[in-house]
């Protein structure tokens, strides 16, 4: 099974930072941004989050890679976002129906730069955090119930195993001559049988590994903690570093005068 | 030894009185009227048909049945003189699929969960966790090593590891070695051997296949199922005494005893007598049968052509150079260790894969006119021509009755209605037709599952790991059935670790080697962590 969300091999500074420091600057920044739809706020973010990369091990190759669909959604939206937006200014393109004036262009930049602003923070702290030390955070600093998030990150690592089993089934359906070819109709049915088939597979694991987990001692009110989360100081400079990039973002727009609040 | 706190392991007593269970949602008792008692630091095999309890039993000695609404209980069991579900801790269980025996991601954290959620002070946490692992043999890896890349047996022993770490006095093994080939069963029996004679814990156990865990066990327990009239344990003494006592009920009721290797069918045409080990290419034995199906230097892999931005990468293959032959009435077994891309191999062979590299081509024969890559066919001609059983037959289920399962490809191909009713009658099924076909025990579920794909009637048949986990009576219809097949002219390509299976066989062996799949995970990891 691959291991979709593992961190291997990645030792870059932020990796040591406490998951919930980086949730939290993510948050700020990802809210701030949320509120203005202007190029100037979102390209300042950007610039800053590129100059991020080297902290949480990531380079602009890796990016692609991983996340080539959110890069080619922002760029569709802001593409989008261009053509069929009120026209203002000076017109630059004009087919038919569709026109692109230079306030439109601006508002359509203005949005896929904002996109990006606001998806890469995730992605940067995802690509620096282990999921298994995110719920040690949650549960330990942000105290949420040990239960709920130790289940959910148990349940996670069935999903991998899900991703394989969809596909053994598919073969396992086609060997009994249930084909994925046919009308959309008859192909809606395969699929539908298909998922049902995984459901019944899904049931069945989740089950397994409940009894698993309570045999070892799961679900008692009280339990320790082998891998401690605390925070260092790095944490400060994180959170600093959140609150720098939102407040920056900010102030060059409102300087720039294309701040425009979105509520 | 020396361990790393005073006192770590107090061997814990079993004792049981007129103990029953009935499963939520059932009329009959799973248990009915168990009287037993194990002292502290015993080990005992429990066998018995399917049905007679021993899973039920093992889970309420873990504490983990108590999660049923509307369950009844009768008599007592106890350990230690408290019920289980209030001795949280004092046993540890194993279960069947290695899958599911890992709870988090990193190898570490996986075996501390267990100590941690008995609240073990951290410092202690950390020495029982290396303790734990270097008494199954896995201090090897870093802590921080990703448990999906183990393998079954070493997931086994990881489970094992963080059962250890709990510091149970009661040691519960429910068929840990089912899933596992030849060398990952040894390694968890062995692993469990060191880990008892360390620590002193009681030790119940349930596996069918016998020659396993009879010398590491000094007991065994035969139950049967529960009824009024009669107790629960049929027999109860040491290995040898049990054995000999009931050699031949315990081998009537489908037990792997040791050295006991079910009657067979024996075959009548070409394949008799053909030599098998050849080493790495498969070579046809001289025989006059029509060539079906051939692999010429396939590369193959489960892995889908991956997208990389804009860029398609072709997977790793699993193995490669693979060349075969599948002739009309006779049998090919593909062996070799786990890992070797076996399955693959016969799943790519078999038209539900597609080659990597290579190609599979069918003959004129079977290919009747559809075209000669399997892998292009409409999935109705190729259940006609080539039929696959899966290693788990619930994969394959389609329908909610056994009846209409069988029907399913008859129906759909319009012909072959009549040979459902000499199937069902063959393989055991007729007194089943009206049942959810999820609802059968494994024995009846690998039945129907080589019903159904023969239903069909393929002039090719192929299958995965057939006799896996499978009990003594339902092996021996399998390989007499398939022996009859093969007589009959159909060509049997079987994925099997099972030697005495291959030989009722008989036929070619192609035997794949680890080389390339040595390479493959080191080689995936890397694309992993890209």
């Amino acid at each position: 099974m691959r291991d979709v969300l593992s961190l291997r091999g990645n030792h870059a500074l932020l990796t040591r930072a406490n998951p919930l420091a980086k949730f939290v600057a993510v948050f700020a920044v990802t809210l701030v941004l949320a509120l203005s739809i202007d190029w100037v706020s979102a390209s300042t973010a950007l610039l800053a989050e590129f100059a991020l990369f080297p902290l949480v091990g990531l380079t602009l190759r890796l990016l692609w890679q991983r996340g080539w669909p959110l890069i080619l959604a922002a760029a569709l939206g802001g593409w989008s976002t261009a053509i069929l937006s009120a026209d203002s200014g000076r017109t630059l393109l004009d087919v038919g129906i569709w026109s692109m004036s230079e306030g439109s262009l601006e508002l359509g930049l203005g949005f896929m730069l904002r996109g990006l602003a606001i998806a890469l923070p995730a992605v940067l702290l995802m690509s620096c955090t282990d999921p298994t030390d995110l719920a040690d955070a949650l549960a330990q600093k942000a105290k949420l119930p040990h239960r709920f998030v130790l289940g959910t990150l148990a349940a996670m690592r069935l999903v991998g195993l899900m991703a394989e089993e969809w596909q053994t089934i598919g073969m396992a359906r086609r060997a009994r001559g249930v084909g994925s070819h046919g009308s959309p109709l008859q192909r809606l049915r395969a699929t539908l049988g298909q998922s049902f088939g995984l459901l019944v597979q899904a049931v069945r694991r989740a089950s397994r590994l409940a009894v698993t987990m309570e045999a070892r001692g799961f679900g008692g009110s009280e339990r320790t903690w082998a891998r401690e989360s605390s925070y260092s100081l790095l944490d400060m400079w994180v959170l600093l570093g959140g609150a720098l990039i939102s407040a920056a973002a900010v102030l060059a727009a409102v300087a720039a005068g294309t701040w425009n609040f979105v509520f | 030894m020396p361990s790393s706190e005073a006192g770590a392991v107090r061997a814990a007593a079993v004792s049981a009185r007129g103990w029953g269970w009935r499963h939520a949602g059932r009329t009959a008792q799973a248990v009915h009227g168990l009287d037993l008692d194990i002292a502290p630091g015993e080990r005992v095999l429990l066998l018995g048909p399917s049905g007679a309890g021993k899973s039920t039993l093992l889970h309420a000695l873990a504490g983990v049945l108590g999660g049923e609404d509307d369950a009844d209980e009768a008599g007592s069991l106890l350990i230690d003189g408290a019920r289980p579900q209030d001795s949280r801790g004092r046993a540890g269980l194993m279960q069947q699929d290695p899958e599911t025996q890992v709870v988090l991601s990193r190898l570490g954290d996986d075996v501390a969960f267990g100590a941690e959620n008995l609240a073990v002070p951290p410092r202690q946490i950390w020495a029982r966790v290396h303790e734990a692992i270097d008494d199954v043999g896995l201090a090897d890896f870093p802590l921080d090593h990703p448990t999906s890349a183990l393998s079954g047996g070493q997931k086994q022993r990881l489970a094992l590891a963080g059962i250890l770490a709990m510091r149970p006095g009661l040691i519960l093994l429910d068929e840990p070695t089912a899933n596992l080939d030849p060398a990952g069963v040894l390694e968890v029996r062995d692993a469990v051997g060191r880990c008892l004679d360390k620590t002193g814990a009681t030790l119940v156990v349930v596996e069918h296949r016998v020659s396993v865990w009879k010398d590491l066990v000094d007991r065994i327990v035969v139950l049967q199922p529960g009824s009024s009239s009669e107790p629960a344990v049929l027999l109860d003494g040491p290995p040898d005494a049990v054995l000999e006592q009931a050699r031949d009920m315990l081998a009537a009721a489908g037990v792997w005893v040791p050295g006991y290797v079910p009657a067979t069918r024996a075959r009548t045409g070409a394949g008799t007598g053909a030599q098998t080990g050849a080493q790495t290419g498969a070579r046809s034995e001289t025989g006059t049968g029509e060539l079906l199906l051939r692999a010429d230097d396939l590369a193959v892999s489960r892995e889908r052509p991956r997208r990389r931005g804009f860029k398609t990468i072709p997977p790793v293959p699993a193995q490669s150079g693979l060349s075969a032959e599948v002739i009309a009435g006779q049998a090919l077994t593909i062996t070799g260790p786990n890992g070797a891309g076996k399955s693959t191999f016969a799943l790519t062979l078999a038209g539900l894969l597609a080659p990597v590299a290579g190609k599979v081509g069918a003959g004129v024969g079977l290919s009747n006119g559809a075209g000669s890559d399997p892998y292009t066919w409409k999935a109705q001609q190729l259940i006609s021509r080539i039929g696959t059983v899966f290693q788990e037959p619930e994969h394959q289920f389609v329908t909610g009755r056994v009846l209409d399962e069988l029907m399913f490809g008859p129906r759909h191909l319009g012909h072959g209605e009549e040979r459902v009713d000499e199937l069902l009658e063959r393989l055991r099924l007729t007194h089943l037709v009206d049942a959810n076909p999820y609802t059968l025990s494994g024995g009846e579920k690998r039945r129907l599952s080589v019903a159904t794909v023969l239903a069909a009637s393929p002039k090719v048949l192929v299958l995965d790991e057939p006799t896996f986990g499978q009990d003594a009576n339902t092996w021996a219809e399998l390989a007499s059935f398939l022996s009859e097949l093969l007589d009959a002219g159909t060509a049997v390509v079987s994925v099997t670790h099972d030697q005495e299976f291959s030989a009722v066989l008989g036929g070619t062996e192609l035997r794949l080697d680890s080389a390339a799949a040595a390479l493959a995970p080191g080689a995936r990891q890397k694309a992993g962590a890209a």
